[in-house]
């Protein structure tokens, strides 16, 4: 079976003026269709640098990142796009919601450009706020921003789905119905999913768990079987 | 690939704008004073054009004019024959005064041959009430609508005039209208004054039997061919005329009343120009820095577009529809003011100038223009900002911004500080930090300060004008014009009639004026040595006394012929024995109206071969029995016209003054609104780049008048700066008006009131104000809770 992502020799500079920062040092890996990967590693060691690349958001220094047979630095801008556009789905830290958008409009943003999505309303209703969708992120809580933010990356039906930290700026009860979210949707359609942390304690979720340190994958564990989101505990 | 149905992305957007809805609306509001100028301007022009081409063309305008003593009429059958010559049309014109009920003064007529059958071969008159002349019909006339309506003159009704010494009482048959009148100024005036000058037509047979002109004529018109030389036919006329005491002949460009349509037309392409460039500048200006802002907070939203598959058309398209409904909500305002305008502008030119119909007439390609220039300015203010943010990488755009890197201000690093409190270190770091918007909220508010001065202005030059003119030039009450040029007697009855005080001889005399290939055709008037009444003055407005010989010029001459002082020039006189000469040019005097020449009376009656002669008296008059001097006069047969100075000042006040204020009033509001516009939202955008620092501020313990200080120091910076800045370019304004309105027959001096200023200057503070208090306002709600929530 060909993986989802054949990453390899993956580097990332950033000039700064006189200095460079190397964020990824050459990073390869490959990652199989559905499988739950889980990235740790302390801050600033090239995570989120890591997925950016991944989700094409950002282009690579050197090395390939490729995607079903296809090398994603040979894509034109607009070809990056549709990449973004038809396959992938992010979570971010900080939910990046429109404010100016009602939950079901965030979703809507998605629905309307993708070819065969899930209607906003079925979205929403997965992780559990079919009640709330005419409401303004101001006046939705932190848990439930982010399982907007979850519904508006899943609406796509994505072939990966991409989360940096989602549960950084949640409490612990509010971050268990995050996971259990994003963890449903990976078992529900096979999405493959990568989740960024700083809580080793989410690694027992995934199938697979990579240590980043210093721009590189430092360590890499599998795990037997995968905890549900409810028995993670931090 | 980009859908144009981004139905929830343009929901984001309509909110958008309703949340910047008074910032929008201001911007808006200064695109639709450029269009609507526009829009007035060229929806007038292309009325007043098409009308007066179509007038001109059906009526048959002549398009060579020429004025002489006396010829008969084989003369003008000899001009037929010269090439280039379609059309000859020989008539009588004269001059005539009307005792006119409900006038002290005599009014003054022209009274104008037509065909004793047929219409007239060239200049037709349209008939507006009542009926033409019969054939042969001999005590009858045709009256200009304009003197009528002023005196109220129906069909029928008889006016008293008298004509070449005869008293007469014609019936008026008629009210009409020609294209040689449709601006009608009586020779010598400065503003058509219709109660006092009208225009009459006669049978030729009636009128050549009052004024001796038996088979003669006194005034040429003439129809070209399309392929005439017009300079050659000029020429070729005055040739022929020359010894008939022909004045120079002219072609249609410089006749009067299409001179001043012409002048008129060109102001409206002015107007259609540069006030447009104007107001989409400034809103140009403010689209950018609103813009600017709204990417700025948005940043992060536009990295999350895009990383949920947006591209970056699509991110350009989002706020490019930002700018475009502004600019066509700026339109549609501007499209409605505009056309409401151009109706009330050409009902007042309408009034102004006589046209058998002259309607604002929708012209489509002006309004798409108008809205194109919106969208085009819009675009303009806004692109490269629209374009770096659709490229802005979205890993990056998620990233807050780098904090701002502040240094120390100028102040600071030249030790000022311990001069400024911490608040306005604050306020001099925030301006330093932007100078380049800084410069232009500067630039922004003196535009507008500018603009006011600028178009103010013109009310207080024409005061001074009339100053000028009225008080220290020709001081006279009245000015009695002579239908033929008299020995000093005349004087002495002047002098004897009741209400007099002071008499003093008037000579004027045409001439044309040669200086190497430069040529000018105007009057040199006598100057009485030490006179009182007919002055001429130097720039310091001190009179001069003309030296015994020499000519003295009035600048606008000077600068027609390229002359100064020492310089020759070629005088030959148009009229009795036409003497030529050569005279120094002794002396430029000062002078607003006309380009005229004068020489010391005396000096002048040498050159003309001539005794004391006199063809005018200037008096002034004792107000108490002004009534019965001016009685005296409308019975006099040797009287050509009465130019009584209060009328014309007051005509001047009443017609020109009035339209003054109005085009004043929409200055005012125009400036207004620019000054709104720009420090609405300049401070507007401060504060919400400031809002978090303010909130923090508050959260360490500043109070609200404290952090107001901050916001609106800034804002009082600005304006303070641009207070100086204004006044300085309002005068530059003021000046390139000047230049701009100068013209042979007046021109306007550079003169701005301190009061002006002054009122310019309490537009723009009071803009401040207004904007100032909505800030304040929004600084005592400040939530300081959400603002220091929500990140941006
Ligand atoms: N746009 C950028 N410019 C410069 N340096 C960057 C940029 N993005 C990330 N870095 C640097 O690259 C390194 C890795 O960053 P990041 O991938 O965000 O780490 P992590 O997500 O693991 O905390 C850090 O040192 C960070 O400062
Ligand atoms: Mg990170």
């Amino acid at each position: 079976m060909t993986p989802v992502f054949d990453i390899r020799g993956l580097t990332k500079t950033y000039a700064m003026g006189e200095t460079v920062v190397r964020a990824l040092r050459g990073v390869d890996l490959r990652v199989e269709a559905g499988e739950l990967i889980v990235l740790l590693g302390p801050s600033g060691s090239g995570k989120s640098t890591f997925l950016n690349i991944v989700g094409g958001l950002d282009v690579p220094s050197e090395g390939q990142v490729i995607f079903e047979g296809r090398d994603l630095s040979s894509l034109s801008e607009d070809e990056l796009t549709f990449y973004r556009r038809n396959h992938v789905g992010f979570v971010f830290q900080a939910y990046n919601l429109v404010p100016s958008l009602t939950a079901k409009e965030n979703v809507d943003l998605v629905t309307e450009i993708t070819p065969n999505p899930l209607s906003s309303v079925e979205a929403l209703s997965l992780v559990g706020l079919g009640e709330r969708i005419n409401h303004f992120p101001a006046q939705l809580s932190g848990g439930e921003q982010q399982r907007v933010a979850i519904a508006r990356a899943i609406a796509k039906r994505p072939a990966v789905l991409l989360c940096d930290e989602p549960t950084g700026a949640l409490d612990h009860t509010t971050g268990i119905v995050v996971l259990e979210a994003i963890a449903d949707v990976n078992m529900r359609f096979q999405t493959t999913t990568m989740i960024i942390t700083h809580n080793a304690a989410i690694a027992a979720m995934a199938d697979r768990v990579l240590h980043f340190a210093d721009g590189r994958i430092a360590r890499e564990e599998k795990n037997a079987s995968r905890a549900l989101a409810s028995e993670v505990t931090w | 690939m980009v859908s144009w149905r981004l139905r929830t992305l343009d929901r984001k957007l309509m909110r958008d704008l309703w949340r910047l809805k008074f910032q929008a609306l201001a911007i808006a509001l200064v695109m639709a004073c450029g269009i609507s100028t526009y829009i007035m301007s060229m929806g007038t022009l292309h009325s007043l054009t098409e009308t007066r081409d179509i007038y001109y063309d059906r009526y048959r305008f002549a398009d060579v004019f020429a004025a002489l003593k006396r010829a008969p009429l084989s003369v003008a059958e000899r001009i037929a024959d010269v090439p280039g010559v379609m059309t000859v049309y020989p008539r009588v014109v004269f001059g005539a005064t009307l005792d006119m009920p409900g006038l002290d003064e005599p009014a003054t007529a022209r009274i104008i041959s037509v065909p004793d059958m047929g219409e007239p071969p060239l200049n037709v008159v349209h008939l507006r009430r009542g009926r033409m002349l019969e054939p042969r019909e001999t005590d009858a006339v045709l009256v200009g609508e304009a003197f009528a309506e002023k005196h109220n003159l129906n069909p029928g009704d008889r006016v008293t005039m008298v004509i070449n010494g005869h008293k007469r009482t014609p019936m008026i048959a008629g009210i009409v209208l020609t294209p040689e009148y449709v601006f009608s100024i009586a020779p010598g005036g400065l503003m058509p004054d219709d109660k006092r000058f009208g225009v009459f037509w006669m049978s030729r047979q009636a009128l050549e039997a009052a004024v001796n002109m038996d088979g003669a004529f006194n005034d040429l018109s003439l129809k070209l061919t399309h392929t005439a030389q017009v300079k050659n036919v000029l020429d070729a006329v005055d040739l022929e005329l020359a010894p008939y005491g022909g004045l120079v002949a002219y072609e249609r460009a410089d006749q009067l009343s299409n001179w001043f349509l012409s002048g008129e037309l060109d102001q409206l392409k002015v107007m259609a120009t540069v006030s447009p460039a104007i107001f989409l500048s400034v809103a140009a200006f403010l689209l950018h820095i609103v813009l600017v802002r709204l990417i700025a907070t948005e940043r992060e939203q536009i990295g999350t577009l895009k990383a949920l598959g947006y591209g970056n058309r699509a991110i350009a398209l989002h706020y490019l529809k930002f700018i475009a409904v502004i600019a066509l909500l700026g339109a549609l305002m501007g499209a409605v003011a505009g056309y409401i305008l151009g109706k009330n502008l050409t009902g007042l030119y309408a009034s102004f100038y006589r046209f058998p119909m002259l309607t604002y007439e929708i012209v489509p390609r002006v309004f798409i223009e108008g809205a194109l220039f919106c969208i085009i300015a819009g675009f303009s203010g806004t692109l490269v900002p629209v374009v770096r943010a659709s490229r802005l990488p979205p890993a990056v755009a998620m990233r807050p911004a780098a904090p701002p890197s502040f240094r120390q201000t100028l102040v600071e690093r030249l030790g000022l500080e311990r001069w400024f409190s911490q608040p306005a270190r604050i306020i001099l770091r925030h301006l330093e930090r932007r100078p380049v918007r800084f410069a232009f909220s500067v630039a922004g508010v003196g535009m507008a300060l500018a603009i006011y001065v600028g178009s103010s202005f013109v009310v207080d030059a024409l005061d001074y004008l009339l100053e000028v003119q009225y008080d220290i030039t020709d001081r006279q009450d009245a000015l009695v014009t002579f239908v033929e040029t008299r020995g000093s007697r005349a004087l002495e009855e002047v002098r004897g009639l009741p209400g007099v005080m002071r008499a003093e001889p008037g000579r004027m005399v045409a001439a044309r004026l040669k200086a190497g290939p430069r040529e000018e055709r105007t009057s040199i008037t006598g100057i009485l040595p030490g006179g009182e009444l007919q002055r001429v003055i130097d720039d310091k407005l001190r009179a001069v006394t003309p030296p015994e010989s020499g000519l003295v010029l009035g600048r606008k001459l000077a600068e027609l012929l390229e002359v100064r002082a020492g310089d020759p020039v070629e005088v030959e006189v148009l009229e009795d024995r036409r003497p030529k000469a050569t005279l120094l040019v002794t002396a430029i005097v000062e002078g607003f109206i006309g380009a005229r020449a004068f020489m010391d009376i005396n000096a002048l009656h040498r050159l003309m071969y001539e005794g004391p002669n006199v063809s005018a008296v200037a008096v002034s008059l004792d107000a108490r029995e002004a009534a019965g001097f001016f009685a005296q006069l409308k019975e006099s047969p040797l009287v050509a016209s009465v130019l009584r100075t209060e009328a014309a000042r007051k005509n001047f006040d009443e017609t020109m003054g009035e339209n003054m204020r109005t085009m004043t009033l929409f200055h005012i509001f125009f400036a207004g609104l620019i000054a709104f516009g720009v420090v609405y939202n300049t401070v507007r955008v401060a504060f919400s780049e400031r809002s978090r620092e303010l909130a923090s501020l508050r959260v360490i313990g500043l109070t609200r008048g404290e952090v107001g200080y901050i916001l609106l120091g800034e804002i009082g910076v600005v304006v303070l700066l641009a207070l100086p800045i204004g006044c300085a370019g309002g005068y530059g304004v003021a000046a390139a008006l000047s230049a701009a309105l100068d013209t042979e027959l007046y021109r306007i001096p550079t003169i701005v009131a301190p009061m002006t200023y002054a009122h310019a200057i309490l537009v723009v503070v009071t803009a401040t104000l207004i904007s100032s208090w909505t800030v304040w306002r929004n600084i005592r709600h400040l939530d300081l809770v959400s603002v220091l929530k929500t990140r941006d």
